[in-house]
């Protein structure tokens, strides 16, 4: 009698607990719901259809016409491939260098630890449109400093953005000094939380500093290895305001990715809504993706 | 191996001097940016033959005065670009205000309450958190415009902070600091009578305050600095803020390197004072948005 009572008061409990989590929960369910996963839905459902300005959104149902038009063009493709170059470039010389300077200060006294922590931080601080802008002139062909230093020496100044060969290098260049701030950060912290008996008891043993990395520190970072690859990898992926502000997209779509296609599309050229949206879903799925690989590659990795 | 005390191995010299090497390399865009706001037009332009002025010969506050020149009204009469820095002020400040309200709530419950739905609604948040941001810029800005908010200057600058509080970056934060209130301190609060409200503010909140503060910092620089939402939705002069201004007067006149860079200036300092000062807070808010273990 007196058990039965208890649980019915204990069900009580838990469904007033289920409501007042709710009420705790609503405000920031109300934001996610409204303006994260609303637009995501929509934006699916728009890609199979051929809203666009000219018929005031109002697009009809087209199935997968969107995605097969994908399949055929040529500006895709090519941003596409881009898209490729910047991760793949991007992604394991941000990792590799952003642990290289992690290690080579995270030993350092606190002072020039934070020094240069900030450093490195800085161009993410200083956000991507002023940093866009002192690029663009460092490039310039007459007032670059650039194209100065070259002269100094004898060389011929080059037209760095506006050369097809050499405007996504750039990009990337950039990305790349905007990009490590973060994973240093996460690695100088990493580094600090290895385990340090088990690096002394392989001291001890015998173990060069090159076997104490491989064999004892570098298993123990390796979640945050893959967290700072996933991380970059969103962030490559996803690299936009770079390559709107430096080039357009330009020369001849040499520096256009799925991301720059997709805003073009949706606002500057036919503003083909259902279009964009249809690349936008192919690039979270490629995205997905990618995460998911590298997930699996590093987990695969360790012996654990 | 004399000395073994200081051990300098060539390794560690070359570690150190590259380190510096790349400090300047990544310093020197802002060192620029500064100096390039201030320096005299003969000073900008690089002449055949001569040298390139790596200070400034004069100080000069001539691309500001030129920066200003157009004016609006708001509130008072001010130059554009004071209003343009008021936007960005505005949208970091209030995303910043709501993300932690929202989501330190969200996180508390997250981490501390066993209910129906917990699990499906924490992982809908991770999913979210790992697809990528830009790619509902499309039909964001339609549910702005079916919404209306993309009509007035204000609504078009909520258009712009509301997506910025649902992304749930922050809920993610909070629920990992959340983690370490005890469970003692919030049972014990319960048998002394204290309401669901009141063990959030008076026992739970003080444990978190730490990561409020990291999550206050870290969403006000990235507001300041999330380009694609505002560039979409910010269209009119008086809606822009100071990084969509530059970008504006980059298009427009391009080889106006003085004027740019006072507004890349306008831009750059503020935010950049905003970091040192709370530097502490933002390397720990980094370092709890990652996923352990």
């Amino acid at each position: 009698m007196g058990k039965t009572k208890g649980s019915k008061r204990s069900l009580v409990l838990q469904r007033r607990e289920t409501v007042v989590s709710y009420l705790f929960l609503l405000p920031a369910l109300f934001f996610f719901v409204g303006f994260v996963i609303t637009p995501m839905v929509m934006g699916i459902l728009t890609s199979f259809t051929d809203a666009s300005l000219a018929n005031g959104n109002q697009g009809t149902f087209i199935g997968l016409g969107n995605y097969a038009r994908l399949f055929k063009d040529p500006v895709f493709w090519k941003s596409a491939w881009n898209t490729v170059v910047i991760v793949v470039v991007a992604v394991p010389t941000v990792t590799a260098f952003s642990l290289w300077v992690g290690s080579a200060i995270y030993k350092m006294r606190s002072g020039a630890r934070s020094f240069f922590r900030c450093v490195f931080y800085l161009p993410v601080v200083t956000g991507s449109v002023a940093v866009v802008v002192v690029w663009k002139w460092m490039f310039d062909k007459y007032d670059g400093l650039f194209n100065y230093i070259i002269n100094a020496f004898g060389g011929k100044g080059l037209a760095w953005t506006g050369d097809a060969k050499l405007a996504l290098w750039c990009i990337i260049l950039i990305l790349f000094t905007t990009s490590i701030g973060q994973p240093i950060v996460l690695y100088v912290a990493a580094l600090g939380n290895v385990d340090q008996s088990l690096v002394e008891a392989a001291q001890v043993d015998g173990a060069t500093k090159l076997q104490v990395f491989w064999k004892i520190k570098w298993p123990q970072i390796m979640p945050t290895t893959l967290y700072v690859a996933v991380i970059t990898t969103i962030n490559s992926f996803q690299c936009f305001a770079l390559i709107q502000l430096l080039t357009s997209g330009g020369p001849n779509y040499s520096t256009s990715t799925i991301m720059y296609y997709l805003y073009e599309i949706a606002f500057r050229t036919t503003k083909e809504f259902g279009y964009a949206d249809a690349m936008g879903v192919i690039l979270a799925i490629v995205i997905a993706l990618f995460s998911a690989l590298q997930f699996k590659v590093m987990n695969g990795g360790t012996t654990e | 191996m004399a000395d073994k005390k200081k051990r300098v191995t060539p390794y560690a010299v070359v570690c150190i001097v590259l380190l510096i090497a790349l400090a300047i390399f990544f310093i020197f865009p802002l060192y620029w940016i500064v100096t390039g706001s201030v320096k005299e037009k003969s000073d900008i332009i690089i002449k055949a033959g001569e040298a390139i002025k790596w200070f400034p010969t004069t100080i000069s506050w001539d691309n500001f005065a030129r920066l200003f020149k157009t004016q609006t009204d708001f509130i008072v009469k001010m130059p554009l670009a004071i209003r343009w820095l008021f936007n960005s002020v505005f949208i970091s400040v209030i995303s910043m205000l709501l993300t932690c309200i929202t989501a330190s709530l969200a996180g508390y419950a997250l981490a501390k309450k066993r209910f129906w739905g917990r699990n499906f609604i924490f992982s809908l948040f991770v999913c979210a958190m790992a697809l990528p941001k830009q790619v509902i810029l499309v039909p964001l800005l339609s549910e702005m415009n079916v919404l209306g908010m993309t009509q007035t200057t204000w609504g078009s600058l909520f258009a712009v902070i509301f997506p910025i509080v649902g992304w749930p970056f922050g809920v993610f934060m909070m629920k990992q600091f959340s983690e370490s209130i005890p469970n003692e301190i919030l049972e014990a609060a319960r048998i002394d009578g204290a309401g669901e409200l009141r063990t959030f503010f008076n026992v739970a909140f003080p444990l978190i305050k730490p990561g409020f503060g990291a999550l206050a910092i870290f969403t006000f620089v990235n507001s300041w600095n999330e380009y694609p939402l505002q560039l979409v939705m910010l269209t009119s002069s008086e809606a822009k803020t100071i990084a969509l201004g530059i970008a504006g007067l980059q298009s427009e006149m391009s080889n106006d390197f003085g004027l740019i860079m006072a507004g890349a200036a306008l831009a750059a300092v503020p935010i950049i004072i905003v970091f040192l000062c709370f530097q502490k807070y933002f390397t720990q808010g980094i370092t709890m948005g990652a996923v352990k273990g």
